[in-house]
């Protein structure tokens, strides 16, 4: 590796960059015109929303109540834990959404005249999801409430609302979409800044014919792609810069987390975007495929299936498995860790793991599959 | 003496050397040798084969079959170690539109790892030698193609290479272009460079020390302009001066004894076994058919005429399936 060479390439590169206002307004005003644009929610249907149980009382009664979550299409138990310490990782950590938990004299309770105060805990991240969630909790409850009042005829309960809802939002207490929606915004313009400006680089320069020219020389594969990586590097960091001051100034969402780990993060993930789209501009030859390749292969895939726009949770089994595949999916989840619980890489360490794996991989990709050749 | 040992390494040296692309060959089993310091011509009609076999020899493509070096380094393992050593200017232009002149040449200073001293100074030699002083700070975009090919060929020896290819490096520009890229070629094989160079000009290959003429993949002349024009030329050729020569071509070809004939703008050059015999027979057609403002004269071939005749003799030794 040397120096000098990357530095002619990354500079050269640079250059064009800049003489290229199309491409340079793109990787410029991305952020801005996605962030403005999601400003606003979107609107979901949820099925499967992630339920842990605690069931302190254990009896007939309260077996028969979560029943009624149980036979939902709109819940799926995870498990039945006892600790609150418990519970509290599984909100942390994302695995489930809402917790619900029974009080010890829930049966008790019930035959007497006081309401039972069954609490919910709710991860407020995904506002609209969160909103739906709850709205569909309120509704089984009061299902449950109306069995009750009416078979009271026959008993002495006098009491319309046997079981209130103790409802406790956490993270995003007051249910602003855009607090969630601007993080996941984060992975999804580095991805485009990838897909739309990265893999067209090393396409370009075959059509052009520059490329013929360029390996003829001593200049390493290494040298090259590092070099063409450097400048979208650059701009994907500014990028990301600029999407944390829109989101903080402008939409006043709050980063709680740890703004290093932000930066760590995503430069990590951007590593991986962009040498992918690098690799795809080497394997496809011509701007027109690269740039199909890019969107099919990239962009779609990071919209659709990173959790992003759709709840990974509420997929079918098949797709929730590619998800899997999917590297925005860990960065998004990382980036809202970071955003709205102040929990990151050290909490989130497989997600981590993956984007680092993610990142390793596919820059090793890249260079390798560089060839100095014709054909 | 001298010479002798300064000529006795080769610098490039090629053995039954191919290329196909799938079922088509591209360059059927060539040998030849390029001495060094030698300005080296490698001749062809379109199609030929010249860029394949340049982009080989370059490390570009990887031969299909046969075996060969270039500066000591084998074709077929040690591509990266050629390119440290070469220098190589592709057909198609190759530098960048949206760059300066001085930007291009800066970025080929970086990628050849010139100190910032030398590149300063090659900055200066390469921009003076090409004559382009006035586009320095002009993008390369801007430039007419010979300002261009100028540009390129001052790139491609930045740094200071002992062998240049440089593939149809004056097609399509002005003579003056031409002019001066033969001087700067002349002068770095003065210097114990070595020049292989591809060209469709036949009239350019005067300049050079030795050639071969490649045509559909195979070599099939080959030698310096005198024995191209005496050893390998066996027929001889007579200049034949014509009223409304174009429509004579076709009937001097039909004459016992004539090969072939071709127009050359306002003359017929024609192939024939035996100048004596030759010039009877095309004198007695003229006689018969009335005309009287004729001549005919025997001409030392150029090296168009053995082209041109080689390459029908290879036609008629191989007819197309
Ligand atoms: N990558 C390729 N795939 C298939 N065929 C090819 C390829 N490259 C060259 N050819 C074919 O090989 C033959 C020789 O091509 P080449 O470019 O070497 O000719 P050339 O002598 O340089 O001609 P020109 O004067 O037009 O540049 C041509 O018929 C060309 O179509
Ligand atoms: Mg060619």
């Amino acid at each position: 590796m040397n120096l000098k060479r990357v530095r002619a390439i990354a500079n050269k590169e640079y250059i064009q960059i800049i003489r290229d206002p199309r491409s340079l307004a793109l990787g410029l005003l991305i952020p801005v015109i996605l962030i403005v644009l999601f400003g606003y929610a979107l609107s979901l249907d949820i099925k499967d929303v992630p339920l842990a149980i605690w069931d302190q009382d254990n009896t007939k009664a309260s077996v028969d109540f979560i029943l009624n979550f149980k036979n939902s299409e709109y819940f799926r138990i995870i498990g039945y834990y006892d600790n609150y310490r418990n519970l509290e990782r599984l909100l942390n950590y994302g695995r489930t959404m809402m917790v619900l938990v029974l009080p010890k004299d829930f049966s008790r309770y019930l035959y007497s005249n006081q309401s039972v105060p069954v609490q919910l805990i709710l991860d407020g991240s995904d506002s609209n999801t969160a909103t739906i969630a709850l709205g569909y909790a309120q509704s089984v409850v009061q299902q449950y409430n109306d069995k009750l009042f009416r078979k009271s005829s026959q008993t002495n309960l006098v009491n319309s609302q046997p079981i209130s809802l103790d409802q406790r939002v956490w993270f995003n207490q007051d249910f602003e979409s855009k607090n969630f929606i601007v993080p996941g915004l984060i992975a999804i313009i580095m991805m485009i800044i990838a897909a739309l400006l990265t893999s067209l680089t090393v396409a370009r320069e075959w059509e052009r014919g520059t490329m013929e020219q360029l390996i003829s020389t001593p200049v390493r594969s290494s040298e090259l792609i590092i070099g063409k990586f450097l400048p979208y590097f650059a701009i994907g960091m500014i990028d990301l810069v600029i999407s944390v001051i829109l989101g903080r100034f402008v939409f006043f969402v709050p980063l709680r987390g740890s703004l290093i780990q932000l930066f760590i993060m995503s430069a990590l993930f951007l590593t991986g975007a962009l040498s992918l789209g690098i690799f795809i501009s080497t394997v496809a030859k011509s701007q027109l495929m690269a740039s199909q390749m890019a969107i099919l292969t990239s962009f779609l895939p990071t919209f659709l299936l990173s959790g992003f726009t759709y709840e990974i949770f509420n997929m079918p089994q098949a797709v929730q498995a590619v998800t899997y595949l999917i590297p925005a999916r860990y960065f998004i989840k990382i980036l809202r860790g970071i955003y709205l619980k102040d929990i990151g890489m050290f909490e989130l360490w497989p997600e981590a793991t993956c984007l680092m794996v993610f990142s390793v991989l596919m820059s090793r990709l890249a260079i390798h599959k560089f060839k100095k050749k014709i054909l | 003496m001298n010479q002798q040992s300064q000529y006795s390494e080769a610098a490039v040296k090629v053995e039954n050397l191919e290329k196909t692309f799938g079922a088509f060959t591209a360059v059927n089993r060539i040998s030849f040798e390029v001495k060094k310091g030698e300005i080296f011509g490698f001749l062809g009609p379109n199609g030929a084969g010249k860029s394949t076999t340049i982009r080989m020899l370059c490390g570009l493509l990887t031969p299909t079959s046969g075996a060969g070096t270039v500066g000591g380094f084998n074709i077929m393992k040690d591509q990266e170690l050629i390119k440290q050593h070469i220098g190589y200017m592709s057909q198609k232009f190759s530098l960048y539109d949206d760059l300066t002149v001085e930007e291009n040449i800066e970025f080929y200073s970086g990628i050849y790892r010139l100190s910032k001293k030398e590149k300063e100074e090659r900055m200066e030699e390469v921009i003076k030698q090409a004559g382009i002083e006035d586009f320095r700070k002009n993008l390369t975009r801007a430039l007419s193609g010979g300002w261009k090919q100028r540009l390129a060929l001052g790139c491609a020896i930045l740094h200071k290479p002992n062998i240049i290819f440089l593939d149809e490096p004056t097609s399509g520009v002005d003579p003056i272009t031409r002019a001066n890229f033969w001087s700067i070629i002349k002068e770095m094989a003065g210097r114990g460079v070595t020049v292989f160079v591809t060209t469709h000009y036949m009239d350019e290959a005067e300049n050079c020390d030795r050639m071969t003429l490649i045509y559909k993949g195979t070599i099939i002349a080959m030698g310096t302009p005198e024995e191209m024009k005496t050893d390998i030329m066996k027929d001889d050729i007579l200049e034949v001066r014509v009223p409304g020569a174009d429509e004579w071509i076709d009937k001097l070809e039909s004459l016992p004894g004539v090969k072939d004939a071709a127009l050359f703008s306002t003359t017929i050059h024609t192939v024939v076994e035996n100048a004596k015999i030759g010039s009877a027979s095309i004198e007695a057609a003229f006689k018969m058919a009335g005309v009287k403002d004729y001549s005919v004269n025997k001409i030392r071939p150029s090296l168009e005429d053995v082209f041109v005749s080689s390459i029908e003799k290879y036609d008629k030794e191989h007819p197309a399936k």
